[in-house]
């Protein structure tokens, strides 16, 4: 894989910030975007915009083409048996509340469970914190080891017949551990329950395989895999989604209206009322396709060398703290440099052109648990490149002299 | 950008070297704030007699900023009525705009002038003072 020419197909990456050649390590809270997704929303509203579904022109035809048509370049990426099980989202935030707030009160009671970590985001943990005080059920962590990873006896000793869904992240956005997803999943119907997969730090970096992992739902964003903001996915299996009451009511999702009840289509417009994210969709099959030709297991590859580069040449670097496991699988790395708040550190970065992200990262309750307030943070993707981590490495050597 | 705009010697000698850092008793005004997008958090205690703040501590975690600026805003407001403390705190919110940056009653505060140039920071030098401002309520 050849960073450096995938880096001249993001026209953004081909800047000075302030005075420097931008270094973008903010990957995990979005990536940047390929002019092959620019153009394709563009060529959207340039040749194709009009609401899908309904009109019987034309163009209406072409959007509608556009947009399911981006329905099953998903289904392929995420290898879902059938298009039908893709709900178009704003993100995952919205796809993992509607699970929270459609399966859940009708499966959850009092005296259940629901099993999810610390290590979680705040959008994969308050869902299941509402949906626990609304119906009295149990909300319970998995414990976690002194690096952060999940050792699959905990979880078979968290997990019980009472636990009715579990919620983790593939991949955190904090600690870069990949969790035993697939395993986790065969414990939670080994007891009756189902799993809700978090993948917005693993659906851009890896190859994703819904049936293979056997997961009932899976949630991800498009935003953080070169695809607009404001869209994201999430696949169920079939029989869960069919047997769901849609959220939102309105436009789009109805089968027909009554004065006094109404009826849904079928899936997956049910779920999508309204005028659904349709120039998203478009950039999000465009991503589809930009990451396909690259290939994901090369992706996956390129950043596992990249992050274990980091590692190595960070740990060099005296008084720096690393959260996580020693060895990685995943481009992303936490750190915290001795008397230095993480917020003095991005600002100092970018004062020589490099993203890095500094705060609680949507993470309170884990920022609790690595016992720190902030943490700093560099991720990275597809065209970053070890002279990037060059740069990060001598940005933080002069950070420290700054400050020191 | 000029890293030594934002950060300027006095503003690293009040975070090396912090004044009034700690607490008093239970019957001091207690305001404890946080800034929900990055993790700061301080917890500023004042001393009101007649109208006046005799005393000042806090304590707290977060960047140099923030906490420098805890440091000066305790030691600007000793001795002043809660009139005057109230019309620092606005000139204060008025430089962070880009404002009139004079501050003749306690000079170390113009150091902080510097912050309207890095708006991610602001949040930052704001958040004693919006302590204070809510402690004088």
């Amino acid at each position: 894989m050849n960073s450096k020419a995938l880096k001249e197909q993001f026209p953004i990456l081909n800047q000075e910030i302030n005075g420097h050649p931008l270094v973008y390590l903010d990957n995990a809270a979005t990536s940047q975007k390929p002019k092959a997704v620019i153009d394709a929303v563009k060529q959207y509203y340039e040749w194709e915009n009009s609401n899908v579904h309904r009109g019987v022109h034309t163009l209406g035809s072409r959007a509608t083409e556009a947009y399911e048509g981006a329905r099953e370049k998903v289904a392929r990426f995420l290898h879902a048996e059938d298009a039908s099980q893709i709900i178009f989202t704003r993100g995952t935030t919205t796809a993992l509340n509607l699970v929270a707030s459609s399966y859940g009160p009708a499966h959850v009671g009092i005296g259940d469970e629901i099993v999810i970590t610390e290590m979680e985001h705040h959008s994969n943990l308050i869902p299941w914190q509402q949906l626990a005080i609304r119906t009295g059920a149990t909300l319970k962590y998995i414990p976690m080891q002194p690096d952060g990873h999940i050792e699959l006896a905990d979880v078979e000793a968290t997990i019980t017949p009472k636990t009715k869904i579990v919620a983790i992240n593939y991949v955190s956005n904090v600690l870069g551990v990949v969790n035993p997803v697939k395993e986790i999943a065969a414990i939670a119907h080994r007891n009756g329950g189902i799993i809700v997969i978090d993948g917005a730090q693993s659906t851009p970096h890896m190859k994703i395989d819904v049936q293979e992992l056997d997961c009932d739902f899976y949630a991800f964003s498009g935003h953080k895999m070169c695809a607009p903001t404001g869209i994201g996915a999430l696949y169920g299996k079939k029989e869960l989604l069919e047997g769901m009451e849609p959220i939102e009511f309105g436009g789009e999702m109805i089968n027909d209206v009554g004065l006094y009840e109404s009826t849904w289509k079928e899936l997956p417009w049910k779920f999508e009322g309204g005028t659904p994210i349709i120039a998203g969709a478009v950039g999000l099959g465009a991503a589809i396709d930009f990451l396909e030709g690259i290939g994901m297991e090369a992706v996956a590859e390129h950043e596992r060398k990249l992050a274990n580069y980091a590692m190595e040449r960070l740990a060099g670097i005296e008084g720096l703290t690393l959260y996580g496991p020693k060895k990685r699988e995943v481009g992303l790395i936490t750190f915290n440099l001795e008397d230095v708040h993480p917020h003095d550190v991005a600002t100092v970065l970018d004062s020589y052109g490099i993203a890095v992200r500094a705060g609680h990262h949507c993470c309170q309750p884990l920022m609790r648990w690595l016992k720190a307030t902030a943490t700093a943070r560099a991720s990275f993707y597809l065209y970053n490149t070890e002279e990037d981590i060059d740069r990060l490495v001598d940005g933080l050597i002069q950070t420290k002299e700054y400050f020191g | 950008m000029q890293l030594d705009d934002l950060y300027r010697r006095v503003i690293m000698d009040h975070y090396k070297n912090p004044r009034n850092r700690g607490t008093f008793g239970d019957d001091a005004v207690t305001v404890n704030l946080n800034n929900p997008t990055c993790g700061d958090r301080i917890s500023l205690q004042l001393i009101i007699e007649d109208g006046v703040v005799k005393d000042a501590r806090y304590t707290g975690e977060g960047c140099s900023i923030s906490m420098s600026s805890a440091s000066m805003m305790t030691d600007a407001v000793k001795g002043k009525t809660v009139g005057e403390a109230l019309d620092l705190a606005d000139r204060f919110s008025k430089m962070m705009k880009g404002g009139d940056a004079e501050f003749d009653d306690y000079e170390d505060i113009e150091a902080l002038s510097g912050v309207n140039k890095f708006p991610a920071r602001i949040k930052c030098a704001t958040l004693a003072w919006n302590a204070l401002k809510k402690g004088i309520e």
